[in-house]
């Protein structure tokens, strides 16, 4: 027999100015099940909490309906005093009759009715609680980390110093990233190699670190703490244990005219190649794509002169299984090429590039050594235009967004320029200068004032080849709209930002969210910037958005902060609100039917199919079953449920449905 | 009760996180809308069973209002969209049923939309007390009984 306790709080005078609240319990203690009712002008304060304590332990209450302020506000602090006098806090309920009564409501007859029909609600809602116990679930001590960018770095090496262990998956033969590509860093103009390398080589070393490059996460099932992540290390064809890294090998491949995506396509490597010097594991692998051998059978050029014997032309690709119980995703972005953009010329004319090309030129690692020449003919360039918004802001192109980091680069670029070619024009166009950031307006003025940088307000509308120049045409809308024509020796557009081409995949084996951009989606805007809605899985860097290094940098250590906030502790503690599939006794099992129409309406993927065998294993029936580490407690299951199956506990059917009777009982 | 002035009893089905929070801060920023409307919180709008809607109307409901997050802004992704495509559905069955449309109201209030939910309530009510007290559910109940009894 239910023994419910109902406290009328007044909250001050924020509910008994509109509210009768001596008549709401009054009303109240004439409910069936009530043996209890009081009112109190602070239920929240010390006395009104022990007022609670004391009556549940006095009445020996099953039940606890405090009618005061909204839940949201007060109902961990009620569930706490209910849960310090013995009883499970799960059967202490809120009526919100501040939010939603008093403060909204003229004082008056109907204004207590509805305080009263508020409280009758909570009563019956009560009386059909079921005591309920935190979730615990096992944590497996292990980050995944996808991505080997300064991100995946920055969290990795956060997470190891923290006593974790991480495993890091990296697609390129080598971690390092779009920064191992910079020549320098706005706005310190810091060498770019000289602050990555060294972090670099501390993932290479540290204890904590597994690290898989050249290699691809194809699968991950389980959830929080519980995942198992398969990965597939593409064969390097050069066995890394005895490779002493000599890179003898690369100096003999008589394929020397490969294309090099570290430098962008500026210079060549071979087939079997490190990408490059400080590449980290420093050791080969073998492009199978263009390998001689591997296209024609024949050469093994490198097979003989390797001193240490390491290369292995029969190795296969190899699957590993791993177990962990956090994932951080820093996967990064790429930026658009060829083909984007006819009117500008790029991919036509070899003068124009990307801004990662020109960060090619400029580094001292780079092609030409550092000095910034003219691919077509080496020399040079005596005039250098520079052009934002190449793609980005542009809804005809289908980029509505900014990509972020180009007004920055951009400064940095023709600042860089100006300090390498001191003779030398610079021209930019631009919509809006974006230098949002410490030091970064400053940094832009430096390149205006000191470098003499030309600013130009507008756009470009074309770039064509006039005798060996690139006639730039634009437009400076800050001298009336006035066109502008430009010989130029080099152009550099700063192409949009976008997502990594294998983004949309990816986050499909992750079970993730991600935009009509294919950048994965947090789990808020604002207030979850580094989760995603998958409980565990968290993103870093610019595969959530575009992003510069500081950000990138700061969103790691924060992903990486909360992977070890939920490694802290070996097992999880989860509300226990969550859907539940019912159980009965043979030969029923359960009233579920195994349609499985709950299984798409989920968006977590809690659904399992459970088989209930019998005595030798023989297959029974087979049922749903909520995963309740994955289980968020949304209850779309449970409104899709044909036979009613599923309930969700604290919303259960018989509670919401006590609610509604109850609402509409009598007059 | 013929002379008494009609005040429509509402029920309101709201999510825990949009909803539910919008109408709490309708409270804290003290705009006044009419008494006639009581709250059911559900975690999400995607765990309301469309069925007790009608069970409401059973037991006597003049109105009711489905309310949660805005599409895209669904605390569980995507609870939402599935209300509302159930809501699309189950408007044609109410209206097959003959089950007068205009006594539910579908909407979102988000949590900043304190204001809305005041306006989303005192429109209801009186659209409600325009179409007057619902007792078509009850005359099918009796048409209903009167069969049984008359088998």
């Amino acid at each position: 027999m239910a023994r419910i306790g109902v406290f009328v709080c007044h909250c001050g005078e924020n509910i008994s100015a509109t509210v009768e609240c001596d008549k709401v319990a009054q009303a109240a203690a004439g409910f069936p099940g009530v043996v209890h009712s009081i009112d109190y002008k602070y239920m929240c304060s010390d006395p009104g909490q022990n007022m609670i304590r004391e009556a549940i332990r006095e009445k020996n209450l099953t039940g606890v309906v405090v009618a005061s302020c909204s839940p949201r506000m007060h109902e961990p602090t009620f569930r706490q005093a209910c849960s310090e006098a013995g009883l499970n806090p799960f059967l202490c309920e809120m009526a919100n009759l501040r939010e939603h009564c008093s403060w909204v409501h003229e004082k008056g007859e109907a204004t207590t009715k509805k305080a009263i029909d508020l409280v009758r609600m909570m009563v019956e809602k009560v009386k059909r609680n079921q005591p309920l116990y935190p979730i615990r679930v096992p944590v497996t001590k292990t980050a995944l980390v996808v991505g080997g960018g300064i991100a995946g770095i920055q969290a990795a090496l956060d997470i190891a110093n923290g006593g974790n262990k991480v495993i890091m998956v990296e697609r390129e033969p080598s971690i390092g990233g779009h920064m191992s590509q910079l020549s320098e860093t706005f706005p310190t103009l810091d060498c770019s190699q000289c602050i990555l390398t060294p972090r670099m080589v501390e993932v290479a070393q540290h204890p904590n670190i597994t690290l898989y490059t050249y290699a691809e996460l194809i699968g991950l099932d389980g959830f929080i703490g519980n995942f198992k992540a398969k990965i597939r290390k593409k064969a390097k064809s050069v066995d890394e244990k005895i490779c002493t890294g000599c890179a003898l090998c690369t100096t003999k491949c008589p394929q020397k005219k490969i294309p090099s995506e570290f430098n962008e396509g500026l210079g060549k490597r071979t087939a079997i190649y490190v990408p490059f010097p400080q590449a980290v594991p420093n050791k080969p692998v073998i492009d199978k794509d263009h390998c001689t051998y591997y296209k024609t059978g024949k050469c093994k050029i490198c097979e003989k002169v390797c001193p240490a014997q390491a290369i292995r032309f029969d190795q296969p690709d190899e699957i590993v299984e791993v177990a962990v119980g956090a994932v951080v995703i820093a996967t990064g972005f790429t930026i658009h090429q060829t083909g984007f953009f006819p009117e500008y010329g790029y991919g036509r004319y070899p003068d124009v590039l990307t801004g990662l090309q020109f960060e090619r030129l400029a580094s001292a690692s780079g092609p030409t050594l550092g000095e910034i020449r003219r691919p077509s003919d080496g020399k040079i360039p005596e005039t250098i235009v520079f052009i934002s918004c190449a793609g980005s802001r542009d809804p005809a192109k289908g980029i509505e967004y900014c990509s972020k980091i180009c007004c920055m680069y951009i400064a940095k670029h023709a600042m860089l320029y100006q300090h390498k070619v001191h003779h030398g024009k610079s021209y930019v166009f631009y919509m809006d200068i974006r230098a949002g950031g410490k030091m970064y307006e400053e940094f832009v003025r430096r390149a205006i004032t000191e470098d003499q940088v030309n600013y130009v307000r507008g756009r470009v509308s074309k770039i064509y080849e006039r005798d060996g120049k690139l006639i730039v045409k634009g437009v400076d809308t800050l001298m009336g709209a006035e066109a502008v024509e430009i010989e130029a020796d080099m152009v550099v557009l700063a192409t949009a930002g976008i997502a990594n081409p294998g983004a949309e995949e990816l986050a499909q084996t992750l079970h993730v969210s991600y935009d009509g951009h294919h950048f994965f989606s947090e789990a808020h805007p604002k207030l979850r910037p580094v989760e995603t809605n998958t409980a565990g899985i968290f993103l870093a860097g610019a595969c959530q958005a575009l992003k510069d290094i500081p950000e990138s940098v700061a969103q790691a250590s924060g992903a990486a902060g909360k992977v070890n906030i939920l490694f802290s502790k070996s097992e999880l503690t989860r509300e226990p609100l969550i859907a539940v599939v019912n159980r009965s006794a043979p030969p029923e099992y359960s009233t579920c039917v195994g349609c499985f129409l709950c299984q798409p309406a989920c968006p977590y993927q809690a659904i399992e199919k459970e088989e209930i065998k019998d005595r030798s294993g023989k297959v029974i029936k087979t049922v749903a079953r909520v995963n309740p580490g994955l289980c968020q407690g949304c209850g779309t299951c449970v409104a899709f449920c044909r036979s009613k199956s599923i309930d969700i506990q604290g919303y259960t059917h018989e509670q919401v449905l006590a609610e509604v009777m109850a609402v509409l009982e009598n007059d | 009760m013929e002379n008494k002035i009609f005040e429509p009893k509402i029920v309101a089905f709201v999510c825990n996180w949009c909803t539910y929070a919008g109408a709490d801060l309708t409270g804290t920023s003290r705009i006044k809308y009419a008494p006639n409307v009581k709250i059911v919180r559900f975690p999400c709008t995607g765990r309301i069973d469309f069925m007790l809607l009608l069970k409401a109307f059973g037991e006597g409901a003049d109105g009711i209002i489905v309310s949660g997050c805005h599409p895209n802004d669904c605390h569980y992704t995507s609870g939402n969209f599935h209300a509302r495509r159930r809501w699309i559905s189950f408007r044609s069955l109410l209206d097959f049923l003959g089950i007068d449309t205009g006594r539910i109201t579908f909407s979102w209030v988000s949590a900043a939309e304190g204001a809305k939910w005041a306006a989303l309530v005192n429109d209801t009510v009186s659209r409600i007390k325009e179409l007057g007290p619902y007792t078509d559910y009850e005359k099918v109940a009796r048409y209903y009984e009167e069969e049984v009894n008359h088998e």
